[in-house]
């Protein structure tokens, strides 16, 4: 029953210009990254030959790529899923899903899958670029994995937050406002407390989602790390679910 | 209750914060039954099909649907369900087979018999020239009818459907209610409406519904019998003075409807028209019209939602 969920979903993003606008601006932006980082390292590679143990093409293509991915997917993700339940709410096509035998779960999860498989797939367009270096230099696969994987927790958790923010409102416009304030602070939650390490300050770098990506980025694999993405993305989901429960019990 | 009973409602009531929607609402839909539901606009209709369906969870009672309970087996009272709300539920940009396509994988139909689902519904609600045509290009009359098909691509035992002929014009209408009574054969139909004569021509059984309560429940064939003569029309080409006509036996109230067009009211079982012809024969008053009344099906409905004393005397004839 997800998968149908999560198929549609995919399929109406496809047949909306947007998504192919998405993925068309995506390309332009983070082909110029890549190119501009490209252009830094051939600057710099004749320097960096002659120390032993200067960071790499991965470390100076790859690393920033992905994190130049993550900042366009903070912008990205809140336009498309904003419509998610909002819309559907909107346009009364929800009690389509409420007559039908499925659980509020089935729906959450089909409808996460379904974003999160478009960008997977934008993240897979990003990847090709890294990739394409091969024909020429020696990549660390191992920490091109390791970044891949970052982007594709980081893009899960995006969404999840997405689709709960949807859950909240019948006005796409707020889901996608909130979305990205909710993300753009997480992101950088972690400045407060800055050089003097208050009390919380502990507490505030790990709520931020950069404070986990960066390590991945740099081909370092933390299990909790990972953990904390897949409670991101739990805690949003699970929320999403009770939020449309409780549209039958609305008062 | 009788045993096949599809849609069994139990003391449902509904509550939007301090306002009650619903109000101890209970009854039965049989195999193959057409019920329809009427009211006022915000009397309740909406809500209780929205509680049937499980779009809305009822604040008490309790709901079964083919004979399991709608609120602790949600998913598996909602296979024999097809829900129709009163706008349909379609996606725009798909076109009609895909929408159809994925209702039926929705309703866990086997991929084998998935094309005959659709192809079956897609004819029976005359979609078939249309299959490949975007939703979203429709007229508002075929995607009304594409709403139905998905109520009933899964061949549900309960079909709800709310408002199913709104906006239509009169020959879609005819159509739709064809189709309606063509589908009560293996289905259980519950319909709202507001229009009247729908329902003397696709229901079995009418409910009437008033500020949130259930005023009047009974078959058409009922209902048409409380549409009672109680008055006769008399028209007269020399009338006499009124008075003359107050006096015929059984004759309660006269009343002037143009000059020489009088309406006589007369109490239940004293039809006075025998009387009132033999007189004016005898009398010469030149009687060229004497025609019954009947009370429309609108005075019925205007009076059962109007005043509380009908629905006294309907609990007591309940009673007795």
């Amino acid at each position: 029953m997800i998968w149908h969920i999560a198929a549609l979903e995919l399929r109406r993003l496809f047949m909306s210009p947007l998504a192919w606008c998405v993925l068309a601006v995506e390309q332009i932006i983070l082909a110029y990254f890549f190119l501009i980082s490209i252009d830094n390292y051939l600057q710099w590679q004749p320097r960096l030959a002659a120390v032993a143990g200067a960071p790499g093409v991965t470390d100076l293509v790859v690393g920033p790529l992905f994190g130049d991915a993550a900042l366009f997917l903070l912008f990205a993700v809140p336009m498309m899923t904003m419509r998610v339940i909002s819309e559907e709410r909107r346009a009364q096509t929800l009690s389509l899903l409420f007559s039908a035998p499925v659980s509020m779960t089935d729906i959450v999860l089909g409808k996460f899958l379904g974003v999160t498989a478009f960008f997977l797939i934008l993240v897979a367009m990003i990847a090709l670029m890294p990739l394409s270096l091969l024909t020429g230099v020696q990549l660390d696969l191992g920490m091109f994995w390791s970044a891949l994987l970052g982007v594709s927790l980081l893009v899960a958790s995006f969404v999840a937050l997405g689709v709960f923010m949807s859950t909240l409102t019948v006005q796409p416009a707020i889901a996608a406002i909130s979305t990205f304030g909710a993300l753009l602070l997480l992101w950088i939650i972690d400045w407060a407390g800055g050089e003097r390490a208050g009390d919380y300050s502990g507490l505030f770098a790990y709520l931020s989602l950069l404070r986990h990506y960066e390590p991945l980025l740099k081909g370092v694999f933390n299990t909790s790390d990972l953990v904390y993405y897949l409670l991101f993305i739990a805690t949003f989901l699970i929320l999403s679910i009770r939020r449309l429960d409780a549209d039958r019990l609305q008062h | 209750m009788s045993a096949s009973a599809l849609i069994k409602v139990e003391h449902v009531y509904r509550y939007y914060g301090a306002t009650c929607a619903l109000h101890d609402v209970s009854f039965s839909v049989g195999k193959g039954e057409v019920l329809g539901l009427l009211g006022p606009n915000g009397a309740g209709k909406s809500t209780t099909l929205q509680i049937l369906s499980g779009n809305l969870a009822p604040s008490a009672g309790q709901v079964w649907i083919n004979g399991i309970d709608l609120l602790d087996q949600p998913k598996a009272a909602k296979l024999g369900l097809g829900y129709l709300p009163d706008q349909p539920p379609l996606y725009r940009e798909l076109t009609v087979d895909e929408y159809l396509g994925y209702c039926a994988r929705l309703h866990r139909i086997a991929a084998t018999q998935r094309r005959a689902a659709i192809d079956t519904a897609k004819q029976r609600c005359g979609l078939t020239a249309v299959g490949h045509r975007l939703i979203g290009n429709l007229s508002k009359g075929y995607q009304q009818r594409v709403g139905i098909a998905q109520a009933i691509v899964h061949a549900p035992a309960v079909v709800v459907l709310d408002e199913p002929t709104v906006g239509l014009d009169p020959l879609q209408m005819r159509e739709i209610r064809a189709l309606i009574r063509e589908l009560r054969g293996e289905h259980s139909i519950i319909l709202s409406t507001h229009i009247l004569p729908e329902v003397q021509a696709v229901c079995d059984r009418v409910q009437i519904i008033s500020a949130g309560k259930l005023v009047l429940n009974d078959s058409i064939d009922g209902l048409q019998r409380r549409m009672r003569v109680s008055s006769v029309i008399l028209g007269l080409r020399h009338p006499p003075p009124l008075w003359d006509l107050q006096a015929l036996p059984g004759v309660e109230s006269v009343e002037t409807v143009e000059s020489g067009r009088f309406r006589l009211h007369y109490l239940p079982e004293q039809n006075p028209a025998e009387a009132v012809a033999e007189h004016a024969v005898r009398n010469q008053w030149g009687l060229y019209e004497l025609s019954p009344e009947r009370m429309s099906f609108e005075q019925v409905f205007v009076d059962i939602t109007r005043s509380d004393p009908i629905e006294q005397s309907l609990s007591a004839e309940v009673a007795s």
